[in-house]
């Protein structure tokens, strides 16, 4: 009998929760994955995507149970093996790499023996057999000097390195089936790009089948050849990956790809309404229904089944998914991007000159000894912002982007240069700010759940800057505060909630609502969106948009995904290890002659096309400090041109008024070189540039 | 490491320090000084002012509390004052009994408690977990006499088994000393194994639920070896730095159970030397104690220290 | 096709409940808690009825009931003055838990507003307080009590107020490692970059954060507190005799212990129980609250 490599049928998976009843996490969710294929797995926070991975392991998380259904690989139901089997399946046939390394490797175990571990476990190979391999597999994930590496302990890896190791781990007993929950995330854009790319080669040379397991639809893009995008604890479409993306036939899947924003569009995407609903809390009919402008009477009482589509191979979970079909998704598509409305006035709101950032310094005993001192966190920053613009400052892990925020904020201190926001001067503490300075300046921070008291309700919260700023009566904060969130469009029955009864996109808006509750005129907005599910993003940022373009407020916006930047900003500033390297207008930056940072981000950044390859340029090793001289990219550039780049700090050079590049190499050659690299690498989207304005 | 060792060391002497200066100015608060505590009713002002003259009363405390502080770490606490005998004399025999109690107690309940805190943490909620638990809650919870004058009442009086309370001298030879120690050993050790088995149970809790133990087990690890090389060592670490605290604490609990079975240990001793009111030796107790409990945690930072790596291994101070 | 829905265009079902009676809720679902609770109450309505019920003066003394064993007119016996043992264990609980109520509500004050302050305010004050807090911690507590009630006298103020301060020290310390838990997360840094003043921040932002944690601290310190008080009044540094108290009781009854045990039975079933019923409330709220009473030592 020919088994199916992995069966998954009408598997149920609930726990019982403190009320007694029992919420299901998983809804017959039904599944086949050949030997060898790569299956993405996309959904949202709470889609249970995670459970169904951890189900093929055997594994279920404390508390919750199979309720019904089954699981087989190769005809082997993991649920029904006893601890020997379950071990021997474990690792040895079906693999897994967790989304946090840091903590999924254990402290106190040197590397090496980790992998050592799995190898006499799943291969029983021992000494230096076992040593020699792990040396190998070590070098296999492209780890520097695997010999050293083989004795550390975790601690002492970088973030993409502890990632590699969770590699070389899963590996080691040369698995058929990896089950890869999130193992990006977290993770620096081109950390990430070298990962996917290093996971690709590895398990064609393999043969490994993969279940990727993700939120990121650029990276689902890039890894699968079959996807299954779930919803609510169910599977609401699975097709070919080039089906997903260009013939989307659920209306969740297709407002899903049509609200993350893209690297080659500018303009907001369209945003999909509602949020996504919590477990256990969906209807009796399809629990798309709220969110879903398909939906008619027959949506709100009868579940869908998920039956063939018009592709080969194409399942749907939809009662309407044939007059879906018929709208061609990518005129959809185009017409999805809408570019916000503003009025950017001439005079400077913001101006930075020769801004310095200093986190620690230097001891009285250091500077008696004569010690240099050591390089500033943040150097060099001279960048005007309009009044009306939006600003994004945009950079990895360590590039400074929140600390300029924060000195700007006035919660740090700048070493040397100017800071003023009109005619202010920002060179002081938020304490020595005078009140009309504070209530002008704002910031919304990237995670409600730590930027709003839990123990205050939505009115207290929204009550703080009414008082402090405006000095209202009860009975007037009231009022106001029902028109801030009704502003937010959040009712006015949220006021008395606390912010843990709320989803993580109310959340925001009430944070939002408090920032403008103080009619400012900076509002400074660090990752706002970063900490959201992909589908309550983009109304985010309309709502955002909206704002500004009512109140005219200055956004100075912070961002690590470049695509996220093209659909908001106006200008965009890249900084790498707390040195500018271009500012520009928006369009500037994202079209040739990039600065080589530049270009490594916009060739890393993952894209939800399938068969684009990201371009890899340079090194993924992190650097902990900023050189002494020179420029500060010149270890891990690509288009280095020898040892000026580290002995000269680099000239501005302009290409047009306002758009400045910081390198040695002269524009048109950068042009040249960038351009005829991204042809060769890069094809354009299918999509058209052009951007329908409202 | 080295450095951080120092460092430690550094912490350790500074802690006695604070601890010295405080005995020393918690009696100097007090009314009355040594003099009149001495003197009691025979004090005229002529006889307080030549005795204080005498032992150094009239000089400023800062000078006062200098000679002292520098005395005792050379080892001389001074004389005491009811016993016409040097602190330290009447000191050593009795911190050698009490040092007998604790250590035989730790040496048992020590282990113990790690074998059933691990026990409990790995059975967490079932019913092997529910007994040390409860268990535990209710040794911990009972004050030291009650524990003991209920152990009293089951191995002295019903079943007669163990002397009730000590008879022999304080300087008596260790093996008599031995039926009498059971007892004192059994009460403290209950009380010590209940705190710490509850820390390792939570230690071992948290550890079992961390995501590098799951990631073991789904990585076809078998279960004994996860538990023994990924989670105790993990859990057991914190769990050496709160032990050291837990043990400090007990010693004060020590002076109860002393005075219960009339155990000729340094509790005893500061009793009755707080109703002498023999204020050098109350001072010497306080700081021979204080001693041991800086040691002890200095001891257990150093294991600390040496087992993890991520301090081991940490190369700027 | 553009449908612009607002993001929540009707009231998603939320169980509106104030957080007391969540907590409430969640700890009637532990049976150890409702047991601890039920305990804990039913001392506390002895100690408030007792003068009106007990069946005999305390302090009577009658050398011809001496040592008589438990039976129906002397229900736990009488001691070596023949004074009713029932009587007297029903009132001996009323002055201890006056004494530590009321020096728990001091330790807990003094010492949560100083951990909060010193975890907000930082620095060198903050490094300089602790390293004294450490050391204060490192001395056998019973030495001081001993020390100073024993030159004070042993006045429920002196008492009230000795206890209160030393159980005040270790919470210093708990109160200070929850603040700072909060100060770094970013609500504190939206007050700050606000503009609010210090005093708002520790009041309104802090302190209902830390509150829980001073609750649990409160019901610790409380079964400590106890603990601590019937060994000065064990020790005879509390409660004078004739005064009715456990601790005291149990001293007294240690010379009979082989002829009349019962003198210390009862009162050791009293304050245990009543101290157990303390710790099952104690863990039972904590994991209400969500928080882990890991520490089981008052360090």
């Amino acid at each position: 009998m020919n088994e199916p490599f992995v069966e998954v049928n009408d598997l149920t998976i609930g726990y019982r929760n403190r009320q007694g009843q029992i919420v299901n996490v998983l809804r017959g969710v039904s599944l086949v994955m050949p030997r060898g294929g790569a299956l993405g797995l996309v959904g949202e926070s709470g889609s249970g995507k995670s459970t169904l991975g951890m189900a093929l392991l055997g594994h279920l998380r404390a508390g919750s149970q199979v309720q019904a259904g089954t699981v087989r690989f190769e005809g082997v139901d993991p649920f029904a093996l006893n601890p020997a089997e379950l071990q021997a399946l474990r690792g040895g046939r079906i693999a897994l790499i967790p989304q946090n390394a840091a903590e999924s490797l254990t402290p106190t175990m040197r590397v090496g023996d980790q992998i050592v571990e799995v190898l006499q476990f799943n291969r029983i190979l021992v000494g230096a057999e076992a040593r020699d391999l792990a040396l190998e597999l070590l070098g296999q994930v492209r780890l520097p000097q695997p010999e050293a590496m083989f004795t550390r302990y975790p601690h002492e890896l970088s973030g993409g390195q502890q990632q590699r190791v969770a590699v070389a781990k899963a590996l080691a007993g040369e698995p058929e089936l990896l089950v890869l929950d999130e193992p990006t995330t977290g993770l620096d854009v081109t950390t990430q790009a070298h990962l996917l790319d290093l996971l690709a080669e590895i398990v064609a040379q393999m043969g490994t089948a993969m279940l990727y397991i993700s939120h990121d639809l650029g990276v689902i893009a890039r890894v699968s050849d079959r996807v299954a995008v779930m919803y609510a604890g169910e599977i609401v479409e699975v097709a070919a990956v080039t089906d997903i993306f260009a013939r989307p036939t659920h209306p969740y899947t297709r407002g899903l790809l049509a609200s993350i924003p893209r690297l080659t569009q500018a303009g907001i995407p369209k945003a999909m309404p509602g949020q996504p609903p919590t477990p256990g809390e969906h209807g009796t009919g399809c629990s798309f229904t709220p969110r879903c402008t398909f939906a008619d009477g027959t949506c709100e009482t009868v579940a869908p089944t998920l039956d063939a589509a018009a592709q080969p191979g194409q399942l749907v979970r939809c009662h309407h998914w044939q007059t879906v079909a018929k709208i061609e998704f990518s005129q959809e598509l185009q017409q999805a991007f809408h570019k916000a409305v503003r009025k950017v006035e001439p005079e400077p709101a913001v101006e930075l000159a020769g801004v310095e950032i200093a986190y620690t310094r230097q001891g009285l005993i250091q500077r008696l000894r004569g010690l240099p001192e050591p390089p500033a966190t943040v150097s060099d920053i001279t960048l005007t912002v309009h009044k009306g613009e939006t600003l994004a400052l945009v950079g990895e892990s360590g590039s400074g982007k929140t600390t300029i925020v924060r000195t700007i904020a006035g919660l740090m201190l700048p070493r040397m240069g100017s800071l003023k926001f009109k005619d202010y001067d920002l060179n002081v503490g938020v304490d020595r700010r005078p009140l009309e300075l504070r209530q002008q300046i704002q910031l919304i921070f990237q995670n409600p759940d730590a930027s709003l008291n839990p123990r205050h309700t939505v009115a207290e919260i929204l009550d703080q800057p009414l008082r402090l700023y405006f000095n209202l009566s009860r009975s007037e904060r009231r009022e106001r505060s029902i028109e801030l969130l009704e502003r937010v469009r959040l009712g006015p029955h949220y006021r008395l909630r606390y912010p843990g009864q709320l989803s993580g996109g109310e959340k925001q808006r009430v944070a939002i609502a408090r920032a403008f509750a103080a009619e400012p005129q900076l509002v400074l907005c660090d990752e706002v969106t970063s900490a959201l599910d992909v589908s309550v993003q983009a109304a985010v940022l309309d709502l955002l948009a909206e704002l500004q373009a009512e109140h005219g407020v200055t956004y100075i916006f912070i961002a690590h995904d470049l695509a996220l930047v093209h659909a908001f900003a106006d200008r965009v500033a890249v900084l790498y290890q707390g040195r500018l390297c271009e500012v520009g207008s928006t369009d500037e930056i994202y079209t040739p002659p990039h600065h080589p940072y530049t270009e490594t981000l916009l060739a890393a950044a993952p894209r939800p096309v399938p068969g684009l390859r990201p371009h890899l340029l340079g090194s993924d090793v992190p650097e902990l400090a900023p050189p002494p001289r020179g420029c500060p990219f010149q270890r891990r550039c690509p288009r280095r041109i020898g040892s000026i780049c580290d002995e000269e700090a680099p000239p501005w050079r302009v290409p047009v008024e306002g758009h400045r590049i910081r390198c040695h190499i002269p524009l048109d050659e950068l042009e040249t070189a960038q351009v005829s690299a991204a042809e060769h690498v890069i094809p354009l989207e299918p999509l058209s540039n052009s951007v329908s304005s409202n | 490491m080295l450095k951080l060792t120092v460092r430690r060391l550094f912490y350790s002497l500074i802690t006695l320090l604070i601890i010295a200066v405080v005995v020393f100015v918690a009696v100097e608060l007090l009314p009355g000084d040594t003099a009149t505590a001495y003197l009691g009713r025979e004090a005229t002002p002529q006889r307080l002012a030549s005795l204080r003259a005498e032992l150094g009363l009239d000089r400023p405390a800062i000078e006062r509390f200098a000679r002292w502080f520098a005395g005792a770490l050379r080892g001389d606490f001074g004389m005491s004052l009811a016993r016409d005998k040097p602190v330290v004399d009447l000191i050593g025999v009795r911190l050698r009994n009490s040092l007998i109690l604790g250590l035989s107690a730790a040496l048992i309940g020590i282990p113990l408690a790690l074998g059933l805190g691990i026990i409990a943490g790995l059975t967490r909620d079932r019913a092997p977990d529910l007994w040390i638990s409860t268990a535990a809650l209710i040794a911990m919870t009972l004050p030291e006499f009650v524990t003991a004058t209920f152990l009293i009442l089951v191995f002295s009086i019903s079943l007669q088994l163990f002397p009730a309370v000590t008879v022999v001298p304080a300087n008596a030879p260790i093996l008599d000393l031995l039926p009498n120690l059971v007892l004192p050993i059994v009460t403290l050790t209950l009380i010590m194994v209940a705190h710490i088995l509850r820390m390792v149970r939570t230690s071992v809790i948290d550890v079992m639920t961390s995501d590098y133990v799951q990631m073991a087990i789904l990585s076809g690890v078998p279960y004994r070896r996860v538990v023994l090389r990924h989670a105790l060592p993990n859990a057991l670490l914190p769990a050496i730095s709160i032990t050291a605290l837990t043990i400090g604490w007990l010693l004060g609990g020590l002076v109860i159970i002393e005075v219960v079975f009339n155990f000729p240990g340094l509790g005893t001793l500061l009793l009755d030397a707080i109703h002498t009111r023999d204020i050098p030796l109350v001072q010497g107790i306080a700081l021979a104690t204080a001693g041991v409990y800086v040691v002890v945690n200095l001891g257990a930072d150093v294991l600390t220290l040496m087992l993890n790596p991520r301090l081991r291994t940490l190369r700027t101070a | 096709m553009a449908v612009v829905a607002p993001a929540s265009d009707k009231p998603a079902p939320i169980r509106r409940r104030s957080r007391l009676s969540e907590t409430w809720l969640y700890l009637r679902q532990s049976k150890s808690g409702m047991l601890g609770l039920t305990i804990l109450v039913f001392h506390i309505l002895i100690a408030l009825s007792s003068p009106l019920i007990v069946p005999f003066d305390p302090t009577d003394i009658d050398a011809s009931l001496k040592n008589q064993s438990p039976s129906g007119e002397h229900l736990f016996g009488t001691d070596q003055f023949g004074r009713d043992v029932f009587t007297r264990v029903l009132l001996g609980g009323r002055i201890a838990l006056v004494i530590t109520l009321t020096a728990t509500v001091i330790a807990v004050t003094w010492g949560g507003t100083l951990g909060i302050l010193l975890g907000f305010l930082g620095g060198r004050i903050d490094e300089a307080v602790m390293r004294v807090v450490d050391a204060l911690l490192a001395a056998p507590y019973i030495l001081f009590l001993l020390l100073i009630v024993s030159s004070l006298g042993s006045s429920n103020r002196v008492l009230i107020f000795t206890l209160g301060f030393f159980y005040g020290i270790a919470v210093v310390r708990v109160a200070r490692a929850a603040t700072l838990d909060f100060v770094a997360r970013d609500f504190i840094t939206a007050a700050r970059a606000r503009g609010e003043r210090r005093m708002t921040i520790v009041l309104r932002e802090l302190l209902p954060n830390v509150m829980d944690i001073l609750l649990v601290e409160f019901a610790m310190r409380w079964s400590w507190m106890l603990l601590a008080f019937s060994s000065l009044s064990f020790l005879g540094f509390g409660v004078s005799p004739p005064t009715p108290d456990w601790g005291l009781m149990i001293a007294e009854s240690r010379k009979a212990l082989q002829f009349a045990p019962w003198t210390a039975i009862f009162p050791m079933i009293a304050l245990g129980t009543l101290v157990i019923g303390i710790n099952l409330a104690a863990d039972a709220v904590a994991k209400a609250l969500g928080l882990d009473r890991t520490q089981g030592a008052p360090v």
